[in-house]
């Protein structure tokens, strides 16, 4: 039986992973490389890199850590942020990355999922959307959730996997770093709507949390998250031990 | 020396490093003469079977590989790679593969339940269905990682390992000396490691 996923994400700015609440007051945590070998080491299914540097500098230095990474931590790679071009896919595939994700590359030039799902195919493109309620409905926003875009997250979603999106990543800027839990409703309305693997993100704040999103909506793929990984709130391994003990497939590193 | 065929499709990088992390010396090429040098061959792979499988032909590697297979050397096809070993693929109509392992690969959308999300993305585990020198340092029920959309079927006399996602999938076959994965030994953490390196010692 296939097992949900635990997926830590690193947001990478200037070399150092960083985690910010709301999207703001971004806090140093620690270097990518042992990062990603730590939560291997626990147990992680798979990591997301976001690279959330604007500089070319900044670009480099993420290149280097991704093929740093990948040269020693051998499950599966997401790199995201900054991807607006198929030369951009190209870029950190090279370095080792299994899949890209696609967010306000995406919003600005749609045509890019299907030109990308195309050449790589779409296992390798991840939609990844930062949404809010705004008036009673769903709103994508872009540019890291500072823009509302006015479109309608489900049709928006539900076009890019027509398109050739293989995932979707589902943050709720609602619940994002606020750790009362993952967005049910949204979540729930999302995995509806599509038939390919959904991957929850935002709200994250204990193993409870998990267990609520994997009983509340059994065909959600796996859980994202950042600073409870980060500053050792949750431990993936006791996280797995009690998804395991609640009847929740998943991997064990013995 | 390890030959990884390039034939322009897929993340060599990781399966280079992985190879590497276990000490075994791998070139990544498209040399005919360096394939045929080499003393085992990987052929991986991502993308669509018919695009593959001729760029496989008119670049000439598929006699290469076949010959070199036919002379007894290791031969390890990963995912992609793995599908191109049988003897036809029905992805978007007809196409013939290597031939090196009779079965034919098909969509898993023929076998399995509605409800089950395509492609197969994730960890699942592994059913040994025959003793492999491949699995002598993993065990039943340890966890790979896949992403497919299709697999070998008709084969049942060389598959070695099945994975369970709605119905019994091929997870893993072999012909003598050649072997094939459906997931991505590079990809599976430890129990891939060791997975590599059991080849690498074949």
């Amino acid at each position: 039986m296939i097992t949900k996923r635990i997926i830590p994400c690193l947001d990478v700015r200037d070399g150092r992973v960083v985690k910010g609440v709301n999207f703001e007051n971004i806090g140093d945590v620690a270097s990518p490389v042992d990062m990603a070998k730590k939560y291997t080491e626990a147990g992680a299914d798979e990591l997301v890199f976001y690279d959330i540097t604007a500089s070319a500098e900044g670009r480099k230095l993420f290149t280097e850590i991704l093929t740093e990474t990948a040269s020693n931590v051998f499950i599966p790679l997401t790199v995201g942020g900054g991807i607006s071009s198929i030369a951009d896919f190209d870029r950190v595939l090279k370095c080792g990355a299994d899949k890209v994700s696609v967010n306000s590359g995406a919003i600005r030039n749609p045509g890019i999922i299907t030109e990308a799902a195309k050449l790589y195919g779409d296992q390798c493109v991840v939609l990844s959307c930062d949404i809010k309620r705004v008036g009673g409905e769903f709103r994508v926003f872009s540019r890291g959730g500072r823009d509302d875009t006015g479109m309608e997250a489900i049709e928006w979603i539900k076009r890019c996997v027509g398109m050739g999106a293989g995932e979707v990543v589902v943050n709720s800027i609602d619940t994002d770093g606020v750790k009362t839990g993952f967005d049910i409703e949204l979540l729930d309305l999302v995995c509806k709507a599509v038939s390919v693997p959904v991957i929850a993100s935002g709200g994250a704040g204990s193993i409870d949390h998990f267990i609520e999103l994997f009983r509340r909506i059994p065909t959600i793929d796996a859980g994202l998250a950042a600073s409870i990984f980060h500053f050792d709130e949750v431990s993936i391994s006791d996280l797995k031990d009690a998804m395991a003990a609640e009847g929740i497939p998943v991997r064990r590193i013995k | 020396m390890i030959a990884i065929i390039d034939y322009g499709v897929g993340n060599l990088f990781s399966l280079k490093s992985s190879l590497a992390e276990i000490g075994a010396e791998a070139v990544v090429t498209s040399d005919k003469k360096v394939i045929a040098e080499c003393d085992r061959i990987i052929l991986p792979g991502v993308g669509a079977f018919e695009d593959a499988a001729r760029k496989l032909r008119e670049s000439g590697m598929a006699e290469v590989v076949k010959k070199e297979a036919a002379a007894g050397k290791p031969l390890l096809g990963i995912c992609l790679g793995m599908q191109l070993m049988f003897d036809k693929g029905y992805e978007y109509g007809e196409h013939e593969g290597l031939g090196l392992i009779h079965g034919n690969v098909r969509p898993i959308a023929d076998v399995i339940p509605e409800g089950y999300k395509i492609p197969h993305i994730g960890w699942n585990l592994l059913n040994f269905t025959k003793k492999s020198p491949l699995f002598k340092y993993i065990k039943e029920g340890d966890y790979v990682y896949f992403v497919h959309s299709y697999y070998a079927a008709d084969c049942d006399e060389s598959v070695i390992a099945t994975t369970e996602y709605g119905a019994d999938l091929t997870a893993a076959a072999a012909n003598g000396n050649v072997y094939g994965c459906q997931f991505h030994p590079e990809k599976s953490g430890k129990v891939g490691m060791k997975i590599l390196k059991a080849f690498v010692e074949l």
